[in-house]
């Protein structure tokens, strides 16, 4: 018998409880008289010993509780302190690194929802305090030591969107060693990046330096990239993920077609729409995204095409196929990253700033088109009434950011976005008059302060104001009227051109995707990680993580460093090879059940089936849920260390009633 | 009853409302001392019994809070612990207790939400008077 077995296998033995209240220096000890609090639990059945540390989860803190365990002979530990979220993981280490089994131990949260929910009310805070440990102790005296189960984990990653976030986190995985399926929605790879113009702040032409890491990531022999594809479903858990994933029909056998072109130039139907381009310009019905597209694979818009044919007698290797459906695979994974990027902010419903309303008025990601060189005007920048370049252009901030009536977060990218543009258009067209509207220039991050000072001294000129009327005039062109809050002047400017700086809000293809993987959302809208310093890539559920823009607003190098950071915290659990599962499965005493079957339909997992006349519960399937208990009439079912003596245990003891 | 203050447990889902809970602690957000929580893996765990026992301890009103529909972990085990509320607070009605007894869904991200939905349930089971099982209980 191995020392754990001892201390805790022995159901005679006598209940030695534990108690460690933490001080957190004065975040809990500032509103909450924690010695009064180990005071009163030394005096409850079964406590052998209440005593403060400063800080529990310090070393010495820790080593308190081991010395304790051995030299008290404890056989169940409390811990009062913060919350479980983020601590319960290293005190569970440390009750089983003194040979106590980790479900043995019983955290109490005195601090997120006692002491800084209390700031200034001490006495209450203090008898809120004791009874929470007092409930914390009638739970702790009924628990059972119980054992986590380790699973095999599939040494295979799934990555959802190929931005430019997903594109590095699925090469630090494939570099790895590790074999990585790569789903995008879009006909190619390459995310928002590839349609920008330059990037700041050293104003890199985008796709030229994204470009080459679209062929790597295709030449690399350990992706797999599913391109016009979409994930349908997961099932399963960390390790065991099932994943079944939707290839959308291009029309066109992928491994024949070579991206030549030749059927697009026989294409007769011509629509004046392009995704790419932010529907500006025209594409046939038979298209490949973009030149630098990866794969390089031509795509049918049955939307418009009229069945003629040109294509099909075009194409010399017969790659075209007209009734191709919609086909599935089904993958197995062991983790997943989540990097499903963004939307631009939409100003068309709202019509903010005149959008939609007035044709010069247009957003950053159609001005990044029009400036682009290989973009529908050749890198001339026209405005859309006339066609004709502009002379007087203004960039206006914060359109769906930092504001009531859309998003009130910082979009953080757009202050450079638009010092990059207004310099590009500063050099290309010197003569051009430009403005920037602003609110606060907001540049932090090397150079990029710099390159705000490089702006101002190029002769762009800044208003600290944004317009509070636009209207147009007979010659089409944008009169922006803004007080300029450093001057206390009103101004009337007269634009050529109006360039919304939008904002980024959740994709539709996130919120999707957050459905079907259960991740929590943050009041954003955005993916929410586990915890917002020290876990910005985990999510709360084992083996799923995110990064980039699926997990809010942020500039290029900081989402590729997420992608780094999510291959990083997923490619832990390929290279164990394992993962253990919490052992709070639900279990069934068959002396009570009558095998009614009332449970089985209640489980979303399919744990339970009813087998000759006998509930059966597949444990790996089990997630703990604890649907099925509440559900059983013979109170056969119960879920460990979730039990129903313990959950009463809890509400019995909870309030002392002038005890305390 | 002017000096009642009410005593309110809250069961509480481990993915959403106990993190929205524990968000509203990270920031500060100040409430009422009336609250007591209970953590469960899913709201959908929690019982009939649960809640009677707690009523009949003399627990003055009870928050059942889970994540929003379409958001539980555990796919539709929200859509159960709404299905069962309803029952319960039918069956609290024949008794007189049915207002003690409140769904709410609060996220992971809804601090401010914990906050207000504590605030206003204190004040409305503060209204509501104490419940009348809370002298035998004390009693015993």
């Amino acid at each position: 018998m191995t020392e754990q077995e001892a201390i805790t296998n022995e159901e005679s033995e006598e209940l030695r409880i534990g108690a460690f209240i933490c001080e957190c220096g004065v975040n809990i000890a500032g509103a909450v008289d924690c010695y009064a609090v180990a005071d009163y639990i030394s005096t409850l059945p079964n406590v052998v010993t209440a005593v403060v540390n400063k800080y529990t989860c310090s070393d010495a803190g820790q080593a308190e509780i081991k010395n304790a365990i051995k030299d008290l002979n404890l056989n169940r530990v409390l811990v009062a302190s913060c919350t479980p979220k983020t601590h319960e993981p290293i005190f569970r280490a440390c009750v089983e690194e003194a040979g106590l089994n980790q479900y043995l131990f019983e955290f109490v949260n005195i601090r997120e929802h006692c002491s800084w929910i209390h700031m200034w009310e001490k006495e209450d805070a203090t008898r809120k305090a004791k009874e929470l440990v007092r409930m914390g102790v009638a739970r702790a005296a009924l628990l059972e030591p119980l054992e986590s189960s380790e699973v095999p984990v599939t040494n295979k990653a799934l990555v959802i969107g190929a931005g430019v976030t997903g594109m590095q986190a699925a090469m630090d995985i494939g570099d790895m060693g590790f074999k990585v399926y790569l789903v995008e929605q879009g006909p190619s790879i390459g995310g928002k990046m590839a349609q920008l113009d330059k990037t700041f702040p050293t104003n890199d032409c985008s796709i030229c330096i994204l470009g080459p890491k679209m062929v790597e990531v295709a030449r690399n022999e350990n992706i797999e990239i599913m391109s016009y594809s979409e994930v349908e479903e997961v099932d399963g858990y960390v390790g065991n993920f099932k994943v079944k994933v939707k290839h959308k029909p291009r029309y066109l056998n992928i491994d024949e077609c070579t991206g030549c072109g030749l059927c697009t130039e026989k294409c007769p139907v011509e629509v004046p729409y392009t995704e790419f381009n932010e529907g500006i310009g025209t594409r046939k019905a038979i298209y490949t995204p973009f030149p630098q597209a990866v794969p390089l694979r031509a795509l049918v818009d049955k939307s418009i095409c009229i069945d003629c044919g040109a294509c099909i007698k075009a194409c010399e290797r017969g790659a075209i196929d007209m009734d191709q459906t919609e086909t599935f695979s089904e993958l197995d994974v062991g983790v997943i990253v989540v990097t499903a990027g963004y939307d631009v902010y939409d100003p068309e419903p709202n019509h903010d700033f005149g959008f939609g309303f007035y044709d010069n008025v247009i957003t950053t990601m159609e001005f990044e088109r029009l400036i682009n060189a290989s973009g529908p005007t050749m890198g001339k920048v026209v405005r859309p009434s006339d066609v004709q370049p502009p002379k007087r252009i203004g960039f206006v901030q914060c359109v769906g950011s930092r504001d009531k009536n859309s998003n009130i977060y910082c979009s953080s990218f757009c202050c450079m976005a638009s010092l990059k543009n207004a310099q590009l258009l500063k050099e290309k067209y010197p003569e051009t008059e430009v403005y920037i509207m602003y609110m606060d220039m907001r540049t932090p991050f090397r150079m990029y302060e710099e390159f705000y000072n490089r702006a101002r001294d190029m002769g762009i000129r800044f208003i600290r104001g944004r317009p509070a009327e636009v209207t147009e005039n007979e010659d089409h062109n944008i009169i922006a009227r803004i007080e300029d809050t450093l001057t206390n002047e009103i101004v009337n400017l007269e634009l050529d051109l109006m360039v919304l700086s939008v904002g980024a809000v959740a994709s539709e293809s996130t919120e999707t995707i957050r459905q079907i993987l259960k991740v929590s959302k943050a009041a954003d809208g955005f993916m929410m990680e586990a915890h917002p310093k020290l876990k910005p890539v985990d999510t709360t559920l084992d083996g799923i993580f995110i990064g980039g823009m699926t997990q809010g607003p942020k500039d290029i190098p900081y989402s590729i460093s997420q992608g780094s950071a999510c291959a990083a915290r997923a490619t832990r659990f390929l290279a164990q090879g394992k993962a253990m599962t919490e052992g709070i499965t639900a279990k069934v005493d068959d002396d009570i059940c009558v095998a009614c079957g009332v449970c089985v339909p209640m489980c979303p997992f399919q744990a339970l089936s009813i087998e000759d006349d006998k509930l059966k519960i597949l444990t790996a399937l089990c997630k703990g849920c604890g649907t099925c208990m509440a559900a059983c009439p013979t109170g056969a079912l119960d879920q460990s260390h979730f039990k129903n003596e313990q959950l009463l245990a809890q509400v019995k003891n909870v309030f002392a009633y002038g005890e305390v | 009853m002017s000096d009642f203050e009410p005593d309110i447990l809250t069961f509480c889902c481990n993915w959403c409302s106990y993190a929205g809970a524990d968000l509203a602690g990270v920031s500060r957000l100040q409430y009422p001392t009336n609250n007591r929580i209970i953590r469960v893996m899913c709201s959908s765990r929690v019982e009939p019994i649960h809640i009677l026992e707690a009523l009949k301890e003399g627990t003055d009103g009870i928050l059942v809070t889970g994540c929003h529909i379409g958001d539980c972990h555990y796919i539709e085990g929200n859509i159960h612990t709404d299905e069962r509320m309803k029952e319960i607070v039918d069956a609290l009605e024949h008794l007189g207790l049915k207002d003690r007894l409140r769904l709410e869904w609060v996220s992971a991200a809804e601090g401010k939400k914990f906050q207000e939905t504590i605030t206003d349930f204190v004040e409305k089971i503060r209204a509501l008077g104490p419940n009348p099982l809370k002298e035998k209980a004390k009693e015993e």
